[in-house]
Order: structure tokens, then sequence, then C-alpha cells
């Protein structure tokens, strides 16, 4: 048996002039959790769509499960889950007659109840959807996804616009369809998200990936793991001279008035940061170091942040 | 023995059906609406004596006699008004003509006003009446209002097909438009569903709610205001079953590209505007001029009210209603065939 769960190359989808995705090759192994992790409009949803047998690519191709979307598509559609971006579960039925709906398109799958119980919302089965949270709704559609015990999930954006603790439940419900076995593709703009739930993750950006690999590897990619960021007082010139040469700096990036060094040592690197900008007269308006993140990976990849808000 | 649980078809079923009862103002446009239509256009035109005829005596030379001339007759309510307010009430229809003293005397109205012909005969025989006519040919009235005649029994099977119409171009289009531009039928066609079965299910969700809203009408006028059902109920169901298909299959069709609610209702509009004013549903279509009537028969709407007329009415049989069965099932035909082409699924 094939020890890839998906395996897509060359896919391209265009709409109009817009290419969306351009030539993208992807492999996802079984029993992993894989993330696409972009800003908005860099071809998550378009991908992920084409994978699922949604959206027609213009070029390349798609395996999936070992099988093909124009071969195999009744078997492949009974052993995926999905949850899609922006699909408004039907408001004026109760949670448990949604879940009970998707569950009838499948021969075989999970009880309804044991779906509720996985995603929480016993307590909720008889609510009407348009009384449920933004929270309790995404556990919704997970539920629906998960109802026909699926080999392979697919999740588009699952946590976008939830709050910390609503995200985290459904962090927990992702986390323990993996320790069952399952295989998930999920797509995301929130690069904790990736880094809590992936094993492995393909950055995206204007419809290509630009780099793959588990979390800490992507990180460690920057060659250094601490993030040193300061500000100088309005006025104050940065100074011209460079700071590569600093103890311990490999990476500096300046965007509008921050500068962000990418270090190895914060203890070395910042008294000598400080003693370096108080010789050139500048003064801190403020610092922060912390540990460096996919969202800084992505930024010395693209010289852009992740989320624009 | 079918799971009711784990059976796909049911399930969509019940999505429809339940979206349905849980919106009140889907229940009034199907259940209260006609039947309140039918009461109100009911009482309006039940029981209407000889209907009073209002004109206009302009004054002048002689004004004064022929007012007094129409004053006499029992159904003329004349009133005496200067030249310019009379010409003013004859163009806003609240007199039906304007009639001028002289010689001869001058009966200025609209000929393509309904009153009009009335007018004129009521006026021109009171003034003759009044100028001394003998009558050769002695007339004796008898009034007669008999079941199945009256303006209320061409109504309520009118008002029974428009309903059928509505219903089934709403209740199909609008369901799959809103699942459309939710998205729910991209996650749905991503899932095993079948989409015949989807398509299937919005079809039994109408049939469940149209013995409902027939069985309200029907009762309504038979109750309310005797209105007869002399056919068979078998023929009756036959008929309403071939019409609400052929009307779900124009739900299907409007509802087969449309992206938003605003798209649909438009589409509609343009299916049904023609038939609610020409299929015979409020007067009869034979008041259209002789070259549209090929038309207006082809109409599917004007099959049905016919159809559903000759059963309630005249207590026709099925095998008297060919044309109009055989209309509909065209229609139907054409309209599934059209709609599953051009159906998309996201
Ligand atoms: N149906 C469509 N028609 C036209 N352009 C589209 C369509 N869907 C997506 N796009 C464009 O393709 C690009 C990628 O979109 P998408 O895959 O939705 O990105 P993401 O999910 O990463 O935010 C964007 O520029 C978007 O505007
Ligand atoms: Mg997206």
């Amino acid at each position: 048996m094939n020890d890839a769960a998906i395996s897509c190359s060359g896919l391209v989808k265009r709409y109009g002039i817009v290419t969306a995705v351009a030539g993208l090759d992807l492999d996802v192994r079984r029993g992993e959790c894989f993330g696409l992790l972009g800003p908005n409009g860099a071809g998550k949803t378009t991908t992920i769509e084409m994978i699922q047998g949604i959206l027609a690519p213009d070029e390349g191709t798609i395996e999936v499960l070992g099988m093909n979307w124009s071969t195999d598509e009744r078997a492949l559609r009974e052993r995926i889950g999905t949850q899609l971006q922006e699909t408004k579960l039907p408001e004026k039925l109760k949670v448990e007659e949604v879940v009970t709906l998707f569950r009838s398109f499948y021969k075989h799958g999970s009880q309804v109840e044991e779906v509720l119980e996985t995603v929480g919302l016993v307590e909720k089965r008889e609510a009407f959807v348009v009384n449920l949270s933004g929270g309790q709704r995404q556990r919704l559609a997970v539920a629906c996804a998960l109802v026909c015990s699926p080999d392979l999930l697919f999740l588009d954006e699952p946590t976008t616009g939830l709050d910390p603790q609503a995200r985290h439940a459904l962090w927990n419900v992702v986390e323990t369809f993996r320790r069952g076995g399952g295989t998930t593709l999920l797509t995301t703009h929130y690069m904790e998200e990736a880094e809590q739930l992936c094993d492995r993750v393909a950055i995206i950006d204007h419809g290509k990936i630009i780099a793959l690999g588990s979390p800490s590897r992507l990180i460690a990619s920057l060659g250094a793991e601490q993030v040193v960021e300061f500000a100088l007082e309005n006025g104050t010139p940065m100074p011209a001279d460079t700071m590569e040469r600093l103890p311990g700096v490999q990476r500096v990036t300046h965007d509008d008035q921050r500068t962000r060094l990418t270090v190895s040592t914060v203890h070395a690197t910042v008294p000598a940061l400080m003693k370096f900008l108080e010789d050139r007269g500048a003064v801190l308006s403020e610092l922060t170091t912390h540990h460096a993140t996919l969202e800084d990976v992505f930024l010395a990849l693209t010289g852009r942040h992740l989320r624009d808000d | 023995m079918i799971d009711l649980r784990t059976n796909s078809l049911v399930q969509l079923t019940l999505w429809r059906t339940r979206e349905f009862l849980r919106e009140p103002e889907a229940i009034f446009w199907v259940f209260a609406f006609p039947v309140l239509l039918a009461f109100a256009l009911g009482l309006a035109f039940q029981a209407r004596g000889a209907e009073t005829v209002r004109v206009a005596v302009q004054r002048g030379n002689g004004h004064g006699d022929v007012d007094a001339a129409l004053r006499a007759a029992p159904n003329i309510e004349p009133v005496v008004l200067d030249s310019g307010d009379a010409q003013r009430r004859l163009r806003s229809g609240r007199v039906a003509m304007v009639v001028t003293a002289g010689d001869p005397v001058t009966l200025r109205y609209d000929s393509t006003r309904a009153e009009s012909e009335l007018a004129r005969a009521v006026v021109v025989n009171a003034l003759e009446e009044a100028a001394g006519r003998r009558d050769v040919v002695s007339i004796r009235d008898v009034r007669v209002r008999e079941r199945g005649a009256r303006y209320i029994d061409f109504l309520i099977p009118g008002l029974l097909g428009l309903n059928i119409m509505g219903t089934g171009l709403w209740g199909v289009g609008f369901g799959i438009v809103k699942t459309r531009q939710q998205r729910l039928l991209k996650r749905c066609i991503a899932s095993p569903m079948r989409k015949s079965q989807y398509l299937m299910a919005q079809m039994l969700a109408r049939l469940v709610f149209l013995v409902l809203e027939v069985t309200a009408v029907i009762a309504f006028g038979l109750l309310v205001f005797q209105v007869p059902l002399r056919g068979s109920v078998i023929t009756l169901t036959l008929v309403v079953f071939l019409g609400a298909v052929t009307f779900a299959g124009f739900g299907l069709l409007v509802a087969s590209r449309a992206r938003t609610i605003e798209g649909v209702s438009g589409l509609m509009n343009v299916v049904m505007v023609p038939m609610w004013i020409g299929s015979g549903v409020f007067f009869a279509y034979s008041h259209f001029p002789d070259p549209m009537q090929p038309f207006l028969k082809a109409l599917p709407l004007t099959a049905l009210n016919d159809a559903l007329r000759a059963v309630m009415l005249d207590g026709a049989a099925a095998t008297s209603l060919v044309w109009m069965l055989g209309n509909l099932t065209l229609w139907a035909i054409a309209s599934f065939v059209l709609a599953l082409r051009l159906f998309r699924w996201q």
C-alpha cells in the first residue's frame, strides 16, 4: 500500500488572468497532520478544494488514498471528511438533525452521539444551529466531517475568527482524530495553529510552496531561534552601520519603524545592541524578544507578514 | 423496512420540510395568503345587486331635464358638474361618462372601459323612456344565482392554480438557491450524497405541502362560499399532482444557475407574471384578442386552471382533459430536462 495519503504534482488553477495556484507539488503521508500556511489569497482554498475533487485543476495530477477522482470518485467520497471555508450549515435545523443528515450520506460511519461527544456538543444536541456560537458552529462543521469516520480529514481555516478558547477546543478535536490514526490536511493563516497541530507545514505564497518541513525545522532554517525586535523614539534616525556584526546576529530586517534581529544568543546580543545604539545617540522606545516562529520564517522569506490585521 | 435515520432521501426531504415548517413567513404565503385573498375577493364580488352607474351631467343649457330623467332611473346616479370637473372625473374613472344636453345629446366615454357599455345602455334607455318611448316588447327579469357560475366559483380554482404555481417555484427554487448561496450544495457534493436524491427530496418535500395547501383552499371554498367540487377526487388529485410537478420543474429551472436570492426572484417573476395575467386566474383569458389565444392556451397555468375548473365546476372526467394534462406533461418534461442540463452545484 502506498505510503502517501495525498500526492499531487504540477497543480495549476487559473481564474481569468489570476493564477490562484501556480504549479504546486505536495505529498501528505498517512497519519500525519499537514498544514498549508499562507496569507489570505495565497491559494490555500483553491488547493484544498482541488485535492478534494470539488474544483477541477487546469493542470497537474492528484492522487488521494491511492485513488483518482476521475475513476474512483464514489469510493473516495466515502472515505474523506471535510469542512469547507464559509459553509453555513442549515440554520433552522437542530444540531443533532444536521449530523444525522450528513451521516445518512455515507454507507459506513460513526454514531451521531459519538461524534457529538467527540466535538463536545452533546448538551447542544437539541439547539438550533442559528443559536450556536461561532466556535460551536465550527465544531458542528467538524462533527459533520467526522461522522463518516474518515481516513482523511480536510479542514479549511477551521478556526478563523474564533476566540482563543474556542480555538483550543477545536485543536483538541483535531488532535484526538490524529491520535486515532487519521490523516489531516488543514489550511490556516495562524502560525500558532500550524505550530501546535501540524507535523509538517507547507508555506504557500502566490499559489506556490515557498518552504516545506516540520515547524521546528522551518524555524531552525532561520539559523537562529530567537528574535529581538526594537523601535526607536520618533525622529531618531536609524544608525546606518550594519548590525549584522553584533554578536549572535544572523539576520537583520527592517519594516516601517521596527527592526528585527534574528539571533542565536539573546544574552550576548542585547547588551551589545544597547551599547551600539547608545554610542550613536539613538533612543529606544520599545524592545522585545521572543522565540522565532513560523511568522518569522514567512517574514524572512517574503518580507511580509502572514496577517495584515 | 428502511431506517429513517440512515436513509438519505428521507433525511434530505426532512431537511427541506423542517426548514419550511420552521419559517412562519413561508407558512403564511402558502396557506394563509390564498385563503385570505379568496375571502377578500369573494366578499367583494359576492351577491352584488344590479350595478349602479355614476355619470356626470355637464352644466349648461337643458342640464336640468337630463339630470331629472337620469335620476328617475333606478340604477343611475347622476351628478351635475362644470365641464372641467366633469372631464376630470371621467379621466380618473369616478364617473363612467359625461352627458351633455342638446340635440343630439352627447355621451362622452372611454369605450375600452368595461363599465362604459353598461353606462351607455342604461343612460340611453333612461333618456328615451323620459322622452316618451313606447316599448314594443314586454320583458320580465328573473335573476338567478347558481352555484358554479358565480365569480367566486371562477376564482377559487384559479387561486388554487396560482398557488400551485407560486409555491412550486418558490418552494423549490428559493430553497435550492439559498442552499447554494450558503455553499451547502458544495458541501453536500463533497460527500457521497447522490445529486438525484437531493433534487428528488426537493420534489417530495413539495408534495408534502401540496396536499395541505390544496386541501386548505378547496375546503375553504366549499365551507365559506359553497364552491362545488363536482368531479372525482382522483381526477382532481391527478390534475393537482401534474401541475405541482410541472411547476416544481420550473422551480428547478429558475434555480439551476442563480447564485443569489435576488437573481432567482427576478427569474421567478419573469416566469410567473405573464401567467398571473394571461392564464385566467382572476378573469377569463378569452378577454384577450383572438391572435393571442393559442399562446395563452399553451401556457401551463392556463392548462392547469382550465383543468381545475373543468373538474371542480363541470365534474369533468380525466378522459376529457387530455389536452390539458398533455400540455402539463410536456412542460414538466421540458423544464426538468433543461434544468438538469443547466444545473450548477457550486
Ligand atoms: N471563484 C473565483 N473566481 C475568481 N478568482 C478566484 C476565485 N476563487 C479564488 N480566486 C482568487 O484566487 C486566489 C486564491 O484564492 P484562495 O484559494 O481562496 O486563497 P486562500 O484560501 O489562500 O485565501 C485569490 O487571488 C482569489 O481572489
Ligand atoms: Mg481560503
